[in-house]
């Protein structure tokens, strides 16, 4: 195609039917450029706008005019001004904040967000990745590898950008040299490998001269990957997109007046489909879709990013917040999260702080109750911290007002994201990707703490007791046997004079235990007090026997952690559900069948079988005494019992 | 349960993508203001932007008003345009001109363009937005239509002097769009602001939009004042010693008041021909729109003091 103002009508037609089917199908990629002051982000985008045709005649027109008194370099204008926008900048000289571009070519259309380098850096490169596919970072070659190279990869890494391109530019002014480019990856590579699955392409390039970003270089020659356009052209950015849990938060509901009532929003993962089973959290109600309502006509399928209005087979009480969801585990809920926050705002943030959340369900009151520790950006450290300045980033507690329905940021970064308001002034302060519900398993103790040491050493206490410090966890079901066996196993060490502390979760719940509920967070909490108290006991010489149901395997797998895997015997106790329900003297299993009681692992809770136990049990065709045997015949075998 | 799904067929093309994030953002603004109101302007951002917004509310109908500023000096096409789309479609519809601008007698022959559009635009939206107590007013801009607007956010924030300062914006992440206002605090809403003008001629394609015929290649009687082609629309056009008009094939890129609209010498006629000629483009679109060339910079003096 010519710029030919006089197009033959007949002819062209054709050509341009088939030109515009494939922009049309066209896919969008955003990405990041990050660099420090100087390394030639804007002449790197002024290069790609120019060498893709979008820099306008009329725009390099004003852009001469501008800078007459300036040298020219031999591009003829000076790009990187083209990058510059608002006028008070220009004249400071400096840019402050994020800037959108656009360009694109016959394969994809491109969102550039350009964020400067200084002072304010963190703040804006968060908010330019918090959209972006993709990352450039940019790395003078004279320079190699710098603390701000590292800061560039750890807020990547932090946003949970996976897709990098590592460019080492100004090539011209190092001769072109493939040694030093290969020492550079090498210093980046030994850096990146604490940031797990970010997936870096490393190339050589001069922005100045255009050597590899739209056109291959010759001065290059030894380079053969693609070009950082045509990487940008066919880089994968769906690999990662999840379709197996379908999750639409409720944006509106819309009636039209006559009868019409379907719930508005943009399908964050998964896809659904009419006939589909979804369930609406928090109220746990399940239905059918009955149609995907578009104003171009009902759709069969829909996927991730789409904006779609749903109507259900069913009448039921969905409001703006709830969620829409194939599988009703998939919102994880919590009234306290640790999140890692990015603060925003002059005012440095203190634990105590109470602000607004918003998140895509909506806003809720809320407390930042702590600061765990503070980042150090540009190497990764943390460190315990008492306030949270601009630019820093933190690991903090939230509290909120109200139970929030959240995925874990890493799992899905639309709804796994939040900001930060202020009460009074309405800014926006900090942005927050939330890591998981606060557990105390997590928590770090104060870190002038510190723990005495004994005058007795283990060896001693080996000696004495004639045993090694163990820690047996027995788990299974309500009424498998559980308490029955530990007993039997306590005489039986006793017999032997070995010295041993029984510690029932039963017996634990009317002490230290007093205040704990059943639900799963807070057998997690009691399974971790036990855990600590057994620890206690090891260190003590002494064995310790944990009774209790211990129904997540990923907290027993924490327990484990926490005693040391080598000091730890998990036995399950695998007594088949309908004995359980026989020998249940209290009626437990009866009452929660008719919902007297929730979340009772069996029937209303999930029971994870462990599957990485050391010893398996079946009660209903060995005796306790039996069972305690076989327990003590493993921990001589392993080596924790003398004589 | 995925066997049958082909994953590729999911993924959403550009297109796609900028009208179901236009859409997020259309739907987050009823759901967290109370008194929004949609900045109709007739020209083709306007169009697209309507059509999302019907979109977004479907098969409900959009609800909040359209809000035109009637200069008096809009092309007559785009006026009967307007009138004709609001009863098609049943549409609220408020007009608002300025007064004082009326009673004065302001036009765009005797003053200086910059204190016609003050008074005519930017004094007029503001007596209109306060009159109606809008607390959210949409907005077509995108932000690839001149250099300034490439800071500019999605929810752009005014004091209640609907003053624009851009040290006070508000970072904006991810989905999430901060929407608080205090009293009499408002936002100026860019649903389109990802849109490039391809896009947006590409979209109107897909869609089938109705459009304004101006900006189809037509022979218009035009006289060149300045480097620019000004459109004779009525008689009230002043023509200044030796200029007649001369019939020319031209079309519009930008719409507004026509003796401040330049037109562009062309001869496609159809969405397909704009777009051809768009994928060649070579000037970008507010060349033809006297009002930027005042100095540089204009367009964000015009924007802190509220104009759009
Ligand atoms: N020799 C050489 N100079 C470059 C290259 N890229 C950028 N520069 C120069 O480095 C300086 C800083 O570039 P600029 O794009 O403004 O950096 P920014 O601060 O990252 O936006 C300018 O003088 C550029 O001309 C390159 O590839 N080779």
């Amino acid at each position: 195609m010519t710029a030919d103002q006089s197009i033959d009508r007949s002819g062209i037609s054709t050509c341009i039917d088939s030109l515009v089917e494939t922009f049309e199908h066209r896919e969008l990629l955003r990405f990041l450029t990050c660099g420090s002051v100087d390394d030639g982000k804007s002449t790197l985008i002024g290069r790609l706008l120019h060498d893709t045709k979008r820099v306008y005649e009329d725009q390099l027109a004003e852009l001469s005019a501008h800078h007459s008194g300036v040298q020219g370099s031999d591009l003829q204008v000076d790009l990187a001004w083209l990058m510059d926008g608002l006028k008070s900048e220009r004249e400071q000289g400096i840019t402050i904040d994020v800037a959108y571009r656009y360009f694109s070519t016959a394969r994809r259309k491109f969102v550039v967000a350009d964020t400067p380098g200084h002072e304010q850096y963190t703040r804006n490169m968060a908010t330019g990745a918090s959209n972006s596919d993709l990352a450039v970072i940019l790395i003078d070659a004279q320079q190699g590898m710098g603390v701000q190279t590292k800061r560039h990869m750890y807020i990547t890494s932090l946003l949970g950008i996976t897709r990098v391109v590592v460019a080492v530019n100004k090539m011209d002014l190092i001769d072109w040299s493939e040694s030093r480019f290969k020492q550079i990856c090498a210093d980046c590579r030994e850096f990146s490998k604490r940031h797990a699955c970010v997936e870096t392409y490393f190339l050589p390039m001069s922005a100045l001269h255009g050597d590899n970003v739209v056109h291959r270089s010759s001065n290059l020659g030894w380079f053969d990957g693609p070009t950082l356009m045509e990487h940008l052209e066919t880089v994968d950015i769906a690999d990662d997109v999840d379709l197996r849990h379908f999750r639409l938060v409720v944006q509106n509901v819309i009636r039209d007046g006559q009868g019409f009532r379907g719930f508005a929003g943009t399908v964050a993962s998964g896809i659904v489909r009419p006939g589909d089973t979804v369930v609406a959290v928090p109220s746990g109600i399940g239905s059918n879709v009955e149609r995907i309502v578009t104003f171009n006509g009902d759709l069969d399928i829909a996927g991730p990013g789409r904006a779609v209005t749903l109507t259900l087979t069913d009448e039921i009480d969905i409001g703006r917040g709830d969620w829409l969801v194939s599988d009703p585990t998939v919102p994880l809920r919590a009234h306290k999260l640790d999140a890692d926050l990015v603060w925003m705002n002059e005012n440095p943030l203190k634990g105590g702080y109470r602000c607004i959340l918003q998140s895509e369900g909506g806003s809720t009151n809320t407390t930042v109750t702590a600061i765990r520790h503070r980042v150090d950006i540009n190497t990764g450290d943390e460190q315990p911290a008492a306030s949270v300045g601009l630019n820093d980033v933190a690991r903090c507690v939230i509290a909120l007002d109200k139970e929030l329905m959240f995925d874990p940021y890493r799992v899905n970064r639309r709804t796994g994201s939040f900001i930060l308001v202020d009460r009074l002034n309405n800014a926006t302060v900090g942005a927050g990707m939330i890591v998981a519900a606060s557990s105390p398993w997590d928590r770090t103790p104060e870190p002038t703490l510190i723990g005495t040491t004994s005058g007795i050493e283990g060896w001693e206490r080996s000696i004495r007791y004639g045993q090694k410090p163990c820690t047996v966890l027995i788990t299974g079901l309500t009424a498998a046997g559980k308490s029955t066996i530990a007993t039997a196993l306590e005489r039986e060490l006793f017999d032997r004079g070995k010295v041993s502390v029984r510690l029932d979760g039963e017996n634990v719940r009317l002490g230290i235990s007093r205040d704990l509920g059943f639900s799963n967070p807070e057998r997690s909490e009691n399974l971790r007090r036990i855990a600590e108290v057994a620890r206690l006991v090891n260190n003590q010489g002494l064995i310790a026997i944990a009774a209790l149901v211990a129904p997540d395997a990923e907290v027993r797998a924490r327990a484990r952690a926490l005693l040391t895997p080598d000091r730890f015997v998990e036995v399950f106790v695998d007594t088949p559900i309908e004995v359980c329900r026989v020998r249940d003297d209290k009626g437990m299993y009866a009452a929660a069948e008719r919902g007297e009681i929730t979340s009772f692992p069996g029937v209303s809770a999930v029971y994870d079988r462990p599957t990485e136990m050391d010893l398996r049990l079946d009660t209903s065709v060995r005796s306790p005494q039996q069972c305690a045997a076989a327990i003590v015949d493993l921990l001589a075998a392993r080596g924790f019992l003398r004589g | 349960m995925l066997a049958d799904v082909d994953p590729a067929g999911l993924r959403l093309t550009n297109l796609e993508q900028l009208e179901s994030e236009s859409i997020h953002i259309i739907r987050e603004v009823v759901a967290q203001f109370s008194s929004p109101v949609m900045l109709y302007s007739i020209g083709k951002d306007s169009s697209v932007l309507l059509h999302l917004t019907r979109k977004a509310f479907f098969p409900a109908k959009i609800p909040f008003p359209l809000l035109h500023i009637d200069t008096t000096w809009k092309f007559s096409e785009m006026i009967e345009f307007r009138d004709r789309i609001a009863s098609e479609l049943g549409l609220e519809l408020i007009t608002h001109t300025n007064p004082e601008g009326l009673d004065m007698g302001l036009n765009p022959f005797d003053q200086h363009s910059t204190y016609y559009t003050d008074v005519m635009k930017t004094q007029a939206l503001k007596q209109a937005l306060d009159a109606g107590e809008f607390d959210a007013a949409f907005g077509g801009a995108r932000r690839d239509e001149e250099k300034s607007r490439a800071k500019e956010r999605v929810f752009s924030f005014r004091d209640r002097h609907h003053r624009w300062d851009p040290r006070n914006q508000r970072p904006e992440l991810w989905n999430l769009f901060n929407g608080r206002v205090n009293k009499g605090e408002s936002i100026r809403v860019f649903p389109m602001s990802n849109w490039t003008e391809l896009d947006v001629w590409q979209y109107i394609h897909i869609e089938g939009i109705d459009v304004v015929g101006l900006y189809f290649a037509a022979q218009r009687p035009v006289v060149k004042r300045d480097g620019a082609l000004i459109m004779v629309d009525d008689d009230r056009f002043r023509f200044e010693a030796g200029e007649t008009p001369e019939m020319r094939s031209v079309r519009f890129r930008t719409l507004g008041c026509y003796p401040l609209s330049g037109a562009v010498q062309s001869t496609a006629a159809t969405v397909l021909e704009v777009i051809a000629e768009q994928l060649n483009a070579t000037r970008s679109e507010r060349e033809g729109r006297v009002i930027d060339h005042d100095s540089s910079g204009s367009m964000e003096d015009k924007k802190r003091e509220g104009y759009f």
